[in-house]
């Protein structure tokens, strides 16, 4: 599928999940990503960065209920977080750094910054794994990152970002080097190997999220949507 | 005691197995090299041996004691890994601090970590180093400080992976006159590397991995001999090798590996030929 109509769609479930606090309209943005997840067959990828953003959804719960707003709205304000973490998710996922790339040209973004964005894309797993080798490296040196208190086990987190920014910094140094010696930004005329075209699949995906866009704006302003309210919640932090 | 014990090991990644059934037995004090192609399993073979990685299936044991019970930071007293790129582990602001990391982590005191950090700094050509950034090092120099600071603690078995990549010639000899005398101290010493040259020089037990399971593990003469082994690890058999090998219908030795082995043979097939002329 083309990157521009799925764009469409995370934006769309992007600005309908910021338009509405209810409960019940975040719970059916979330449960109508599912379908879209089983048919790009990334069930597992999804779940992990669904649960990557748990511990953040769980502070945002907390911090909602601490300062005094009720179990509901914070629940929906922890439910909006996770519709925004998986359906942005979703889209980087099922799309390559070269479709975004394209899309963001097609876009009329300058090529340099296209490039950049799409590399950094690109290399957010290289760095991962190289990540996962530094700690294995300090590992080896007796570092052990699962003892002592909270701020010591921060700090024992140094030795591990310190080389994985040297490491990024002299790789982007020599990827520079590299892309200025094949002539990149010689010329604002490009040509490109692979265009996109938009497909009668994405025509009808982009046709029913803008639908549904407006049945949404029409359901923000016209139509009571039940309330699952209930005023179950703590006297607020600073009133004690 | 035997130091490690390799039992049925199988390890899976990802749900993909990348080491299937390995048995091997690392005595005290020998010298291995474990070769094979990009990808073999040499590296996720060696990360077993500190408990980097704990086997899917099957069991690994360091002096007796099972890796999975044991932590890394216990098993890396006695196991020390040297990376294959010391810019993975660089972080501190001089070289004496970089190397004494591991030491502070083990609880030595100040005392002792000055004492065996100058001493190795000393030992590895580096104590004109000491107070400088690692950062500001050359290649060669970064990978002894890496070298140093692992082998800082006295670890009683060494694996260095890799050792020879981005290295000339000049310190690929240093090197592997350190790690003879590493070995000849009674250290045990384990290369991971697809570098036949060098293991032809150094004369190690060879340990032949392929897509994740041992194809051979014998003497480097024996096994870099067979070409057929060789060419099933995706490896190129040493050029001495090829010589002799080619030279076989000449009824000399295909197992010759060692230059000066070969040069012996040669000179007494040609003083032979020489003297039957006359």
């Amino acid at each position: 599928m083309d990157p521009r109509p799925k764009f469409i769609i995370a934006l769309t479930i992007f600005a309908l999940s910021l338009m509405f606090m209810n409960i019940i309209v975040l719970l059916l943005l979330f449960i109508v990503q599912l379908p879209i997840v089983r048919i790009a067959k990334s069930l597992r990828r999804w779940f992990n960065s669904v649960k990557g953003g748990a511990v953040l959804a769980a502070l945002i719960f907390v911090m909602n209920f601490l300062t005094g707003s009720t179990l509901v709205f914070s629940a929906a304000m922890t439910l909006r977080f996770l519709v925004l973490v998986s359906a942005f998710s979703l889209f980087f996922m099922t799309t390559s750094p070269d479709d975004l790339g394209l899309a963001l040209e097609k876009a009329r973004l300058p090529y340099t910054l296209s490039f950049t964005f799409t590399t950094a894309v690109r290399l957010v797993p290289t760095i991962a794994l190289e990540a996962q080798t530094i700690i294995d490296a300090q590992r080896s040196r007796g570092l052990e990152l699962e003892r002592g208190n909270l701020l010591q086990r921060i700090r024992k987190y140094i030795p591990i970002l310190i080389p994985l920014i040297v490491s990024a910094i002299r790789r982007s140094t020599e990827l520079a080097e590299a892309l200025e010696s094949r002539g990149f930004g010689a010329t604002k005329n490009r040509e490109s190997l692979a265009t996109l075209k938009m497909k009668p699949i994405d025509y009808a995906a982009t046709i029913i999220t803008a639908a549904l866009f407006l049945v949404g704006i029409y359901a923000y302003f016209s139509i009571p949507i039940p309330s699952l309210e209930t005023e179950i919640r703590l006297a607020p932090l600073w009133s004690f | 005691m035997r130091m490690i014990e390799v039992r049925g090991l199988h390890f899976s990644y990802d749900g993909k197995e990348v080491l299937h059934n390995i048995n091997m037995t690392i005595s005290d004090g020998e010298f291995i090299a474990i070769m094979g192609e990009n990808g073999a399993g040499k590296t996720t073979l060696v990360k077993h041996f500190n408990g980097l990685l704990k086997p899917t299936r099957g069991e690994v044991y360091v002096d007796g004691v099972s890796t999975k019970k044991s932590t890394v930071a216990h098993l890396s007293r006695k196991v020390g890994l040297v990376f294959q790129n010391p810019d993975h582990q660089l972080f501190s602001e001089t070289v004496f601090q970089e190397v004494a990391f591991s030491m502070r982590n083990f609880g030595y005191s100040e005392e002792t970590i000055k004492k065996r950090a100058n001493f190795i700094l000393e030992t590895l050509d580096l104590y004109p180093y000491a107070e400088a950034s690692p950062f500001t090092l050359s290649g060669g120099e970064r990978k002894r400080v890496a070298l140093a600071s692992v082998l800082v603690s006295d670890p009683k078995h060494i694996i260095l992976d890799e050792p020879t990549i981005g290295q000339d010639y000049q310190q690929k000899d240093k090197l592997r006159n350190f790690i003879i005398q590493m070995n000849a101290q009674g250290r045990t010493v384990i290369i991971v590397t697809h570098d036949v040259e060098f293991v032809v020089d150094c004369k190690p037990r060879v340990v032949l991995l392929s897509r994740g399971s041992i194809l051979a593990d014998d003497a480097y003469d024996t096994v870099l001999s067979d070409s057929q082994l060789v060419e099933k690890a995706s490896l190129v058999s040493p050029q001495i090798g090829l010589l002799m090998s080619s030279l076989s219908d000449l009824s000399f030795n295909p197992k010759i590996l060692d230059i000066y082995q070969a040069k012996a043979a040669i000179e007494q097939r040609l003083c032979k030929t020489v003297s039957k002329t006359v």
